[in-house]
């Protein structure tokens, strides 16, 4: 029998090239606008005291915003691995589970009842209504044993997302406040501010620091559950543990971002087609892509019909839908 | 001496109780095979003795202590299990998942050590799934890997290995290969062996002891002999058996049955 040797490329190499482009990807986000920017005002911007309206665009504007696609990317992208992985749904994503509809349905409530919330409230209300968005769709898939296929999760999470999405528009309708509520769902990462990103981001980096610890107990979560509780693993604790991250995680990308599907449901296939199954590698790894994403897509959006905004929303569901359709036709079973 | 027992155990919810009152103990050292028809609750005790499921009352019992109240990864050290027909693997390859079997032995991130790396070789070596190891489970034939996933509970190290339907899904040849690597295991290595086989004659071949169970509780213990008679089979099978003796082994074998007519007619 011939013997065969391991072929692939180290994971470090993956990671470091991933990196790279990532760090592209960000300048290339920063210089391409409607206001046109030379690479050298992105460099005094970020490394001096220089002053300039350039500067300026740079420092107050589009540094803030496409620090916070960073972090949305990553945040729904670690969100959607961890959901996969727990629930062994290739189909899992926060924006398609009822998560991120949730948390905008609690963002509406919170405009109406309370309209003079800060930032920390309204992050905190998504963290809630990303928790009840949640919430509903596990509960209505478990009502029927042995009802946690992918397809029945889906269905749930498309009822329940409905559901609240109708709840956020009247809302909207009755109480006035359409505009504001849009402003969050539809309007993307215009008008992120520095205040908003100190208080949003730590929650985010915490979750997935948290997350990256626990990613060898996801892996071995991910197998089958009756494997994991054989070798050892607490089960009960780690799935709560993972569902209070995966709250944190969609809600926050919520309160900076508004609805956004599908990141969370590509990121992690594309990741690991790259890297394989080993959630110590998606993990970080989806963070990356994922920031790289909406990058992209961020700057295509400011891009493409300049000097009007394309809404994010739409280039992401454009990208994602196809690859859902993918995914389907696997068979909803098939992860890579 | 037995080091793992249960003692009145209850298991199912409320009303349905799937194991009723059940005291069984396992002897060290030995093959214990669970045997019964569908629905009898021989899975369901599997589980609720590695603590897969939880039991509604009573207590299993390992090293004179209750398991419910025992650290789980100090468990996963003394007992494996191997579910039945684990799902897929998602392109996992096999050296990725036997090396899980150390689980219990890492911590924090879960960096392999040198024993880990020796008990990995070990295992992949002993069920002879070495020259795969860098090939994808999914992409193995179904008797490879039932070897894999035997390797990987193997790789936890422990004296004591269940295994639920590990011949289902496999030739003749294969079933036979995977009772014999789990009889090498328990000749050499004095590992504890429990599991749940459908077929009789395997049962009877292998076990040094066989519970037979219906409707949860026991209907007969002990060895093969005593367990694998026409009266034992009739009373758990609902069926006819006619019992000789295996020509190659002298164990007892089942040659041929019927479904039990008389009674049907009544």
């Amino acid at each position: 029998m011939k013997k065969e040797t391991k072929t692939s490329i180290p994971f470090r190499y993956k990671m470091i090239t991933v990196l790279l482009l990532f760090v592209g990807t960000f300048i290339v986000s920063i210089v391409y606008g409607a206001a046109n920017i030379q690479v050298k005002d992105v460099w005094l911007s970020l490394a001096s005291n220089a002053e300039g309206s350039d500067i300026s665009i740079i420092r107050e504007i589009r540094l803030p915003r496409e620090i916070a696609a960073v972090f949305v990317g990553a945040a729904l992208s670690i969100a959607g691995a961890i959901m996969q992985g727990m629930t062994r749904n290739p189909l899992a994503d926060p924006g398609l589970l009822g998560l991120t509809a949730g948390a905008n349905a609690a963002l509406a409530v919170a405009i109406v009842l309370l309209p003079s919330l800060n930032y920390f409230g309204t992050m905190l209300a998504c963290f809630l209504g990303a928790a009840i968005g949640a919430g509903m769709v596990f509960g209505i898939s478990a009502i029927k044993r042995g009802a946690f296929s992918p397809f029945k999760i889906i269905l749930a999470g498309a009822a329940v997302s409905a559901f609240l999405q109708a709840i956020s528009e009247g809302i909207g309708i009755y109480f006035n406040v359409s505009k504001e509520v849009s402003m969050w769902t539809a309007g993307g990462l215009i008008g992120t501010t520095w205040g908003q990103l100190q208080i949003i981001v730590p929650f985010i980096v915490a979750s997935m620091l948290i997350a990256i610890g626990l990613s060898r107990q996801l892996t071995i979560l991910s197998l089958n559950e009756e494997v994991a509780v054989g070798l050892g693993q607490k089960t009960a604790q780690i799935k709560a543990v993972l569902f209070v991250i995966i709250i944190l995680l969609a809600g926050a990308a919520v309160a900076l971002v508004g609805n956004m599907a599908f990141i969370g449901l590509m990121v992690p296939h594309i990741v690991r087609a790259i890297v394989g199954t080993d959630y110590r590698y998606i993990l970080p790894m989806s963070a990356f892509v994922g920031a790289i994403l909406m990058l992209l897509a961020d700057t295509l959006a400011r891009t493409i019909n300049a000097p009007w905004e394309t809404p994010i929303v739409a280039i992401i569901s454009v990208m994602g839908l196809p690859f859902f359709l993918l995914i389907i036709r696997k068979g909803g079973r098939a992860f890579t | 001496m037995f080091r793992l027992q249960t003692e009145n155990i209850n298991i199912g919810y409320g009303e349905h109780l799937i194991v009723k009152d059940l005291t069984v103990e396992i002897p060290d050292k030995k093959i214990t095979t669970i045997i019964g028809s569908n629905g009898c609750g021989k899975s369901t005790l599997l589980k609720a003795i590695t603590r897969i499921i939880a039991h509604e009352s009573g207590t299993v019992i390992l090293d004179g202590e209750d398991i419910s109240k025992q650290d789980t990864k100090k468990l996963a050290k003394k007992m494996a299990i191997l579910p039945q027909t684990p799902e897929s693997t998602n392109g996992l390859t096999v050296g990725e998942l036997v090396s899980y079997g150390r689980f219990p032995y890492q911590s924090g991130f879960g960096r392999l050590k040198k024993r880990d790396y020796e008990m990995i070789e070990w295992a992949l070596e002993v069920t002879g799934t070495i020259e795969y190891r860098f090939r994808p489970v999914d992409a193995l034939s179904g008797g490879q890997r039932q070897r894999v996933w035997i390797a990987m509970a193997l790789a936890q190290e422990t004296e004591i290995i269940f295994l639920d339907e590990p011949t289902t899904y496999l030739d003749m040849a294969h079933q036979l290969e995977v009772l014999e690597l789990l009889q090498k295991l328990n000749e050499e290595q004095e590992r504890t062996i429990v599991m749940v086989l459908h077929d009789l004659n395997q049962a009877a071949r292998f076990a040094d002891y066989i519970i037979a169970l219906k409707d949860g509780q026991i209907v007969q213990s002990g060895n093969c002999e005593s367990v694998i008679t026409h009266n034992v089979l009739k009373e758990v099978f609902h069926i006819d058996a006619e019992i000789g003796e295996d020509p190659r082994t002298g164990k007892p074998m089942c040659i041929t049955y019927n479904l039990m007519k008389e009674e049907k007619q009544q």
